[in-house]
């Protein structure tokens, strides 16, 4: 005579053998369910939780050596903004490129990038990791976005830096329909927009950084993927919320499914 | 199902009783408790787990299907181990790079159909998750299947240890390393313990779970050493695995090595007794095989 102990636990078995058997059934359907979409967002908040509670916050990423610095640097994204606007600035060495910082702030500011140029910059040796997974290090120089932001001077209720960009991307053909163009941004809270490494680079290895790489103006966040680091930057909004813009996940590839979190 | 002694001598009652042998209940009489209910739980969960893992892992590795040594890597830079397809005279072909080597594997590696339609992904539909190419979906499978197995691998070692499940049953005795060429003939035999000897794993299978234990940590840590976060946190790893482009090719090899201890394990199962051996990891009861006469 089975125990009804033994019927729990058959009871047990056979729920936990249907309920995986169900995931795996069904695991295409959930990658795209809106309700499973919680589960993934309750794991992505886990990671951020789990790394922001180890890393302190102003612990630097790797510096590497001149010698390190890879022969070829890949871009990736958008290649050349290409419209009209984009094509007079570059061909005037984008002397007449302003980089606005709004919203949240008690001084909004305009800047040229000759304007940046003669503000105190930082130059780092620093490992570049995209989503696909490659890596490639580069030394980038730029402006500390903390001294603009101090510059600025924040609201009380700010919480985050959006960075508004030139380029249109198209998105990914492999994801057929669920792809549209889009303008690119992206966002940062403010413990990673006030991290020492979190700089507004205008050079790449020395050189004014080039068009593939994102001239005149693009944000290094070196703790966090390269979707992360936006390119033609042409804004910088502070808020209290990124909902309202665009898709309301806080950037470009975030509308289309990937991590607000981009540290792992 | 109760049955009489009496019919226990005819054939009918040999047959009924070779029957009950194998799906019967196991007793304290013919057999004995072989794994504990948490290890049980454990091992079933970690199954779930890499089942997940690797189809999201093998969908994520499309996103850029190259392997590189070293810190860094990407197109321009040789890569040791690729998928690809390209053009030829004969139409698109899909290619396996393995060092100076390049296999045409077209249909399978490199150019598979999806939904009908040939396109350029390193591992087929079949093998992925999802089983369209999304980079970001299939990220987000990998990262919660990751807490679970991490969670869940813990929770293993942590109590195998505690109740010196892993000192005593899976940690190779001096014995049992003298006894590695006898254990290697018996498993090219296919002979399987019986006896005083089924109770105890043979050296070779204690050796095939620690290896699984230490690549399934070395998954973890080199998993953790892709992310540019952990980066900043433990530094210490990078150069414990030679580089994150290294780190990413020794969790690629490591996922290769659990494929083969699973399809191994899963061979050995049957082989043994799929019934007897899969009771035992249901209800923690294994039936020891009589000893031949």
């Amino acid at each position: 005579m089975a125990s009804a102990k033994d019927i729990t636990r058959r009871t047990a078995i056979v729920a936990g053998f249907g309920g995986a058997g169900w995931l795996i059934a069904n695991a295409n359907g959930l990658t795209v369910s809106p309700s499973f979409a919680k589960v993934f967002q309750t794991v992505e908040d886990w990671t951020k939780t789990a790394q922001r509670g180890l890393l302190h916050p102003q612990r630097l990423a790797r510096e590497y050596s001149p010698a390190d610095i890879s022969a070829y640097f890949k871009p990736n994204g958008t290649f050349d903004p290409g419209t009209d606007d984009y094509n007079r600035h570059a061909a005037g060495h984008f002397a007449n490129w302003r980089l606005q910082i709004d919203g949240l702030v008690d001084h909004p500011l305009s800047l040229s990038v000759a304007d940046l140029r003669r503000l105190p910059r930082r130059t780092q040796i620093t490992r570049h990791d995209c989503v696909e997974g490659w890596s490639a290090i580069g030394m980038w120089t730029g402006v500390p976005l903390s001294l603009l932001l101090k510059a600025a001077a924040l609201k009380p209720n700010a919480r985050y830096a959006v960075f508004h960009c030139a380029d249109n991307l198209t998105g990914e053909p492999s994801k057929g329909g669920e792809q549209s163009p889009g303008q690119y941004y992206e966002s940062v809270d403010l413990t990673d927009a006030f991290h020492p490494q979190t700089i507004l680079a205008y050079a790449l290895n020395g050189k004014p950084l080039d068009v593939p790489h994102g001239a005149p103006l693009r944000l290094r966040v070196e703790r966090q993927l390269g979707y992360k680091q936006a390119k033609y930057i042409e804004r910088i909004e502070i808020t209290d919320s990124f909902s309202r813009i665009a898709g309301g996940r806080g950037g470009y590839w975030e509308d289309r499914g990937y991590e607000w979190y981009a540290g792992i | 199902m109760a049955i009489s002694d009496s019919t226990e001598q005819t054939s009918g009652g040999r047959l009924a009783r070779a029957w009950r042998h194998v799906v019967g209940p196991v007793t304290a009489k013919d057999g004995f408790y072989r794994h504990r209910a948490l290890v049980r739980l454990t091992h079933w969960i970690n199954a779930l787990c890499i089942l997940f893992l690797l189809g999201s892992g093998l969908n994520i590795f499309n996103a850029h299907p190259r392997l590189y040594w070293g810190m860094t890597g990407a197109d321009a830079d040789p890569a040791f181990f690729s998928l690809g397809a390209m053009d030829t005279p004969a139409g698109p072909r899909g290619f396996t790079q393995i060092g100076p080597w390049h296999f045409d594997t077209t249909g399978v590696l490199g150019w598979s159909q999806v939904d009908g339609e040939f396109q350029a992904r390193g591992w087929p539909h079949w093998l992925t998750i999802p089983y369209f190419q999304d980079l970001a979906d299939a990220r987000h499978w990998h990262f919660l299947f990751a807490w679970v197995l991490a969670i869940n691998g813990l929770a293993y070692l942590v109590y195998s240890l505690w109740i010196r499940h892993l000192q005593k049953d899976i940690w190779p005795t001096r014995a049992d390393i003298r006894a590695i060429p006898r254990s290697v003939l018996d498993h090219i035999k296919l002979r399987h313990p019986t006896g005083e000897a089924a109770r105890r794993y043979n050296v070779l299978q204690k050796l095939a779970y620690l290896g699984v234990i230490l690549a399934i940590t070395l998954m973890v840590l080199t998993g953790l050493t892709l992310s540019p976060g952990f980066n900043a946190i433990f530094p210490w790893t990078l150069d414990l695995f030679g580089g994150r482009q290294s780190a990413r090719a020794i969790h690629f090899i490591c996922a290769t090595l659990i494929v083969l201890f699973v399809f191994v394990h899963v061979v050995e199962v049957i082989l043994a007794g799929p019934i007897n051996e899969v009771r035992s990891m249901l209800t923690g009861w294994y039936r020891v095989p009589k000893d031949h006469d």
